[in-house]
C-alpha cells in the first residue's frame, strides 16, 4: 500500500477509531483507579500510566491495535516494591517505586533496541500461567477484604487468605453498605457475560460497576438529602490540581540491593505481560497484521520513563482494554491514543464524579481479575494436555505464592526441565544438543512450499531456533514443519505450533505439521508433550450422545446428509468471514452435511475478547456455497448497535424504494455498487417476509448465524429452509419488474 | 590446482567385525575407477591377521587389477598420512562408526584427525556393505568459494562413474546476506524479496559452475539446486538426511585463506553427525 493511501484510509478510519479509543477508556478508568489502588500507590497513578502509554505507544509503538496501560501482572511487584522500599511509609515506598519504574523503563527500552523480543520464548508455558495465576490469587487475597470494607488485614498473601474467615464473619459489622454493594458487584461481573442483551454490553461491565455505584451516592444526596453512604476511607481520592501536583520520583536508594531487584522484577514482568498480550492481540487484529513486537518494547520502555516522572505506574500492553479496541473497531493505534485522550476529559470534567467511587466497587473489579487469572478452570485446561503440565503448574504456583516472582518462574523453569528428563529418560539427548543447530528451513524449488526440518529435541530451551526460521514464512504461504528427526517435543512448542498455525489459516496460509505419528503423548490433547519412545498410552472415555446429538443424528438420517459429532479443532473455510476476523474461533462440533451439495450445518464455538472481557459463546451456522458470484456483504437486523456504528463511519446501504427494508436491516460490504445489484427487490422482499438472520458473504460461500446460542432442532430446520429458499433465489436472479 | 580424476585409493584397515564389509566396498569402487588400492595396516604383522586378510581379499568378487597390501607399525595418522604423500594417494577411505542405541554415527578419534590433515580427498563410509547398494542420490556443496569449483567438477565425475541417477547442488547462504530483520509484514516482505534475489544469483552462480562440465559426464546424470539460508556447513548435513541422500561431498577445509578465518567450523558439524557417506574433495 502506497504512503498517500495509508494516510487516507487512516483519515477515513479516524472515527471508528475515536468510537473504539471510547470504549476502552470506559474500561480503562475503572481498571486504572483500581490497579493503582490495588498497589497501594495513588488512584491517579494508574489513570498517569494509561494517558502517558496511550500517547507514547500510540506515536512510537510498532504494534496496531493494542492500548497500553497499567497491567495487572505487575500488581504484586509493585505492591510489594511500595510496601517494602518505603520501610512501612506507603507514599515514600511509592516515590522510590516512582525511581524503579523509571529505571525498569530505561532497560525496557534497550530490551527492544537489543532485539530480545524473544525473551518470553525461554519460558515454559506452563510455568507461566502457574505464575499468572499466582498472581492472581496475590491480587484476589488482598483485594477481597477490601472489597467487603475491610481494611485493617495485612501480611502476604498466605496470610491474606488465611483471614478469610474472619472478614467474612465479621464484614456486616464494619461497612456494612458498601460491602454488600462490593459483593453485589462482583457477582454482577461474573453474570454480566450471560446476559446476552447488545444494548447493555455496550458499556464494558467494569464502567457499570462505577457508574452503577456513582448512581447510588447520587441517588442518596440528591433524593433522600443525606451525605454520602459511603465511609471517606472508602472513597477514592485523586488531587484536584493534578498539574501542580506531580509527585517527585526519589532516586536514593538507587544503589540498593532490593531496589535492583524491584527493577528486575517489574521488568521481566513488563516484558513477559507484554508480549503475552501482543501476541494474543495481533490474533484479534481484523487486518491480520504482525507487530514488531521490539519496537513495541521501546516504545513501551519510554512509556514507562515518562509515566514514572509523572507519577504514573508502569507501562505494558494490556490483554482485556487490547482485546475490546479490537471487537469494536480499532484500526490503528489512534484509538490507543484516544482511549487517553477521554481519559484525561473524563478526570479533568468528571473529577467529582470519580471521587464518589467507593473502593468496594473497584476491589470487586479486582477481585473478578484475580480470579480470572487463576480461574481453577485454567488448572483443569492444563491438567487435561498432561498430568505432568498440572504438576508443573501446581509447583509453580506454590513457589511463587511462597516466595516472590523471580524465584517462583526460576523453579518453574527448573521443574519443567527436570520433569521432561523425567518424561524422556536421557540426559544427553538435551546436553549434547542444547547449543547445537538443530533446524534446517528451505523453499522447496520445485513445490514453492517452505520446508522445515527439526532435529533433536524442541522445546522451551530451543523453541526460539524454530521460531526464528517460522518467522521467516509469510504468512499466507504453504509451511510443512517435519517432525520426524526430532525425539522429544514438549508442550510450549505444541503450542506454540499451535498459534502459528492460527496465524497461516488467518491469512489463507497453510501450516502442516507432520512426523508426529510415530510420537507418544500421554493424553489425547493436541499440545501434549510428544516423545518418540513409545508408552503406553490412555484411553480416553468416549462421551455417548446427547439428547440433542441423538436428534440432530436422526435429522440428518431424515435428510441423508452425514452427520459428524467428533470435536473439530481446525474447522476450514471461517476464517475468510468478516465476522470472525476479531473473534478465536474454538471448535467446530455436530457437524450436519449434505452429501451432495455444499451445505454445512454446525455448531461452533467461539470467543470474543480476552481475560476479564472474554467471552465464550457457543452457536450455530450453516455454511454454503453460493450459486453465483457475490459481492463481499454483511447484513444483519438494525439496531441501536448498528446505529451507532454508522455514526462511528461504518457504511449502511440503503435502498430508498424500500424504506422498510433499509430502516430494518444493517447491510455493509466493501463494493456497494455490486451490493446494490444483487440486492433485486424480489431478494429484499424475501428478507422482509422471512426470519432474520446475520448473514454474511465471502464472495463465494453464504453463512448464515443462528441466534448467540445454539439453536434447536426447529430452529435449524428453519434455517436449513430459509437457505434453501435464499440459494433459489439467487440462482434465478432476475429483475422483478 | 584444478580437479584431477582419483587414480591411487588406500585404505586403512584395523581387524574388526565389519572388515569383510569394507573390503568388499573398498575393492569394488576401485574397480568402478580402473584405481590402484593399497591397503594399509598399522600394527603388528601375524601370519594369522595376514592369512585371514587375504582370504577375505580374494573372495571379493570385484577388485581392480593392482591391489598392494603394506603392514606398518608406528602412529596411525602420522604413517597414514606419510603413506599417503608417499604413494600420491588421491583417495583416501575411512569407516565410520555407529553411535550406540543411537541412529547417529560418528568419527573415531583417529579418522576425525586424518579427516582434518589428509593431503587429498577423504571418503567416509557409513554403510560399508557385503551386497552393493547403488548410489542414487548425491548432494553438493555448491557455496561461494574457490574450491567450489573443483568439487562440482568430481562430483559429477564421481557421480558419473558410480552411476549415481541425481545430483543436487546446496546453496547454503550466511542469513546476514539478506541483512534485513524481520520485525512485521514490512520487513517480512523485504526480507522475502532480497531472499528471492540473492537466490536468483546463487542458482546462476552455481549453474554457470555446472556449465563448464563436459556433456559426456552430465548426460546420464539429472542434476538440480537448491538454496538454504541458513547455517553454513550445518544446513546442508541436515538437508542430506532429510532428502536421504547417499552421499554427501563437500569442499575440503580452506587452509588459511581469510573465509577460514571468519567459518572456521564449515565440516565439523557434518563430522559431529555423519548425515550419511561424506566425501570431501582436496583440490
Amino acid at each position: 500500500m502506497s504512503k498517500k493511501s495509508d494516510t487516507v484510509s487512516f483519515f477515513k478510519e479516524l472515527p471508528q477509531n475515536i468510537f473504539s479509543g471510547f470504549v476502552v477508556s470506559l474500561i480503562a478508568l475503572p481498571l486504572g483507579l483500581g490497579l493503582a489502588v490495588a498497589s497501594e500507590a495513588p488512584p491517579i497513578s494508574g489513570i498517569i500510566a494509561a494517558v502517558a502509554g496511550g500517547l507514547v505507544v500510540s506515536v512510537l509503538g510498532g504494534s496496531n491495535v493494542t492500548i497500553a496501560g497499567p497491567g495487572n501482572g505487575l500488581v504484586i511487584v509493585l505492591l510489594g516494591a511500595i510496601t517494602t522500599l518505603g520501610g512501612g511509609d506507603l507514599y515514600q515506598g511509592y516515590l522510590y517505586t516512582l525511581a524503579a519504574i523509571i529505571f525498569s523503563g530505561i532497560l525496557l527500552f534497550f530490551f527492544g533496541l537489543l532485539r530480545m523480543g524473544s525473551m518470553s520464548e525461554f519460558f515454559p508455558a506452563t510455568a507461566l500461567q502457574g505464575m499468572l495465576a499466582a498472581i492472581g490469587i496475590g491480587i484476589l487475597a488482598k483485594q477481597f477484604h477490601l472489597m467487603i470494607g475491610i481494611q485493617s488485614v495485612k501480611g502476604g498473601t498466605i496470610e491474606q487468605l488465611i483471614a478469610f474467615p474472619e472478614s467474612i464473619a465479621n464484614f456486616l459489622s464494619s461497612y456494612p453498605f458498601a460491602g454488600v454493594l462490593g459483593l453485589f458487584s462482583l457477582v454482577f461481573l461474573f453474570l454480566y457475560s450471560s446476559i446476552r442483551n447488545p444494548y447493555f454490553h455496550l458499556i464494558p461491565a467494569p464502567m457499570w460497576v462505577v457508574v452503577a455505584s456513582i448512581g447510588i451516592g447520587y441517588y442518596y444526596s440528591l433524593v433522600l438529602n443525606q451525605g454520602s453512604p459511603f465511609s471517606k476511607d472508602l472513597l477514592i481520592e485523586i488531587p484536584n490540581n493534578l498539574i501542580s501536583n506531580f509527585p517527585r520520583p526519589q532516586f536514593e536508594k538507587s544503589f540498593d540491593l532490593k531496589f535492583i531487584g524491584v527493577v528486575f522484577s517489574i521488568t521481566l514482568i513488563a516484558v513477559i505481560e507484554s508480549l503475552l498480550s501482543i501476541k494474543a492481540v495481533d490474533k484479534l487484529d481484523p487486518r491480520k497484521r504482525r507487530s514488531n513486537v521490539n519496537k513495541d518494547l521501546r516504545a513501551l520502555g519510554l512509556a514507562s520513563i515518562v509515566s514514572g516522572f509523572l507519577g504514573g505506574l508502569n507501562v505494558v500492553t494490556v490483554i482485556a482494554r487490547s482485546s475490546v479496541n479490537a471487537n469494536n473497531g480499532g484500526t490503528n493505534r489512534s484509538a490507543n491514543f484516544f482511549h487517553s485522550a477521554f481519559l484525561v476529559l473524563f478526570v479533568l470534567l468528571l473529577g467529582k464524579q470519580i471521587q464518589m467511587i467507593p473502593l468496594t466497587s473497584l476491589a470487586a473489579i479486582l477481585v473478578f481479575t484475580g480470579y480470572k487469572l487463576a480461574s481453577p478452570d485454567n488448572l483443569i485446561r492444563i491438567y487435561k494436555i498432561g498430568p505432568e503440565q498440572g504438576l508443573i503448574f501446581i509447583v509453580t504456583l506454590f513457589s511463587t505464592l511462597l516466595t516472590n516472582l523471580i524465584s517462583g518462574i526460576a523453579v518453574g523453569i527448573l521443574f519443567t526441565f527436570l520433569t521432561h528428563l523425567f518424561l524422556i529418560k536421557k540426559i544427553k539427548i538435551f546436553t549434547i544438543n542444547l547449543f547445537k543447530p538443530n533446524v534446517l528451513m528451505y523453499l522447496e524449488e520445485q513445490t514453492g512450499n517452505y520446508y522445515v526440518s527439526v532435529k533433536n529435541f524442541c522445546s522451551f530451551l530451543n523453541f526460539y531456533r524454530l521460531k526464528k526460521k517460522l518467522d521467516q514464512i509469510p504468512e499466507s504461504e504453504h509451511a510443512i514443519v517435519d517432525f520426524s528427526l526430532c525425539d522429544f517435543v514438549d508442550h510450549t512448542v505444541m503450542e506454540g505450533l499451535n498459534d502459528y498455525r492460527r496465524s497461516f489459516t488467518r491469512k489463507q496460509g497453510i501450516f502442516e505439521t507432520i512426523g508426529l505419528d510415530i510420537h507418544a503423548s500421554e493424553t489425547d490433547h493436541p499440545f501434549s508433550v510428544r516423545k518418540s519412545i513409545p508408552i503406553s498410552a490412555l484411553v480416553g472415555l468416549r462421551n455417548s450422545l446427547t439428547n440433542r446429538q441423538k436428534e440432530l443424528k436422526s435429522l440428518g438420517e431424515q435428510l441423508n446428509w452425514n452427520y459428524d459429532s467428533e470435536i473439530d479443532n481446525n474447522p476450514k473455510g471461517l476464517g475468510r468471514f468478516l465476522f470472525f476476523e476479531s473473534k478465536v474461533v474454538n471448535y467446530a462440533i455436530n457437524k450436519l452435511k449434505n452429501k451432495k451439495s455444499s451445505f454445512r450445518v454446525f455448531d461452533l464455538s467461539y470467543s470474543e475478547g480476552v481475560f476479564i472481557t472474554k467471552e465464550d459463546l457457543k452457536a450455530s451456522f450453516l455454511l454454503f456455497k453460493s450459486p453465483i458470484t457475490l459481492p463481499v456483504f454483511v447484513l444483519d437486523k438494525e439496531d441501536l448497535r448498528t446505529t451507532l456504528y454508522n455514526l462511528a463511519g461504518f457504511d449502511d446501504v440503503n435502498f430508498e424504494k424500500h424504506p422498510d427494508f433499509s430502516k430494518r436491516f444493517h447491510l455493509s460490504g466493501n463494493d456497494n455498487k455490486a451490493i446494490r445489484e444483487i440486492f433485486t427487490p424480489k431478494l429484499i422482499y424475501f428478507f422482509e417476509s422471512h426470519p432474520v438472520f446475520h448473514i454474511e458473504s465471502n464472495g463465494s460461500h453464504l453463512m448464515i448465524k443462528g441466534k448467540d446460542r445454539l439453536s434447536s432442532i426447529q430452529e435449524i430446520k428453519l434455517m436449513l429452509s430459509f437457505a434453501e429458499d435464499l440459494a433459489l433465489i439467487l440462482k434465478n436472479k432476475t429483475p422483478l419488474s | 590446482m584444478s580437479f584431477k580424476p582419483f587414480k591411487n585409493f588406500l585404505f586403512g584397515f584395523a581387524f574388526s567385525p565389519s572388515l569383510k564389509a569394507n573390503v568388499y566396498e573398498v575393492t569394488r569402487l576401485a574397480s568402478y575407477f580402473n584405481a590402484n588400492l593399497i591397503f594399509v595396516h598399522v600394527g603388528e604383522k601375524t601370519k594369522e591377521k595376514e592369512l585371514s586378510f587375504k582370504n577375505l581379499l580374494n573372495k571379493s568378487p570385484l577388485k581392480p587389477k593392482n591391489i598392494k597390501t603394506h603392514w606398518t607399525e608406528g602412529d596411525p595418522v602420522k604413517t597414514l598420512i606419510k603413506t599417503c604423500l608417499d604413494f600420491n594417494i588421491d583417495l583416501l577411505l575411512l569407516g565410520a562408526l555407529k553411535r550406540e542405541k543411537l541412529v547417529t554415527f560418528y568419527l573415531g578419534s583417529i579418522a576425525r584427525k586424518l579427516t582434518r590433515r589428509a593431503p587429498c580427498s577423504v571418503l567416509l563410509m557409513l554403510n560399508p556393505s557385503v551386497e552393493r547398494h547403488p548410489c542414487k542420490h548425491i548432494v553438493v556443496n555448491g557455496f561461494d568459494s574457490p574450491q567450489t569449483k573443483d568439487t562440482v567438477e568430481a562430483s559429477f565425475y564421481f557421480g558419473n562413474t558410480i552411476g549415481a541417477e541425481k545430483i543436487t547442488l546446496v546453496e547454503e547462504i550466511d542469513e546476514s546476506r539478506v541483512n534485513v530483520s524481520v520485525n512485521d509484514d514490512k520487513s517480512l516482505r523485504e526480507a522475502t524479496v532480497k531472499k528471492e534475489k540473492i537466490n536468483r544469483e546463487e542458482k546462476m552462480r552455481v549453474s554457470d559452475l555446472v556449465k563448464k562440465i563436459p556433456l559426456a559426464q552430465k548426460h546420464s546424470l539429472k542434476w538440480d539446486t537448491q538454496s538454504i539460508f541458513g547455517r553454513r556447513g550445518y544446513s546442508i548435513g541436515h538437508y542430506a538426511r532429510i532428502v536421504r541422500a547417499d552421499l554427501l561431498i563437500m569442499n575440503a577445509q580452506e587452509e588459511s585463506t581469510y573465509i577460514n578465518r571468519f567459518f572456521p567450523k564449515d565440516l565439523e558439524h557434518i563430522l559431529a553427525e555423519l548425515p550419511t557417506d561424506v566425501l570431501i574433495i582436496q583440490s
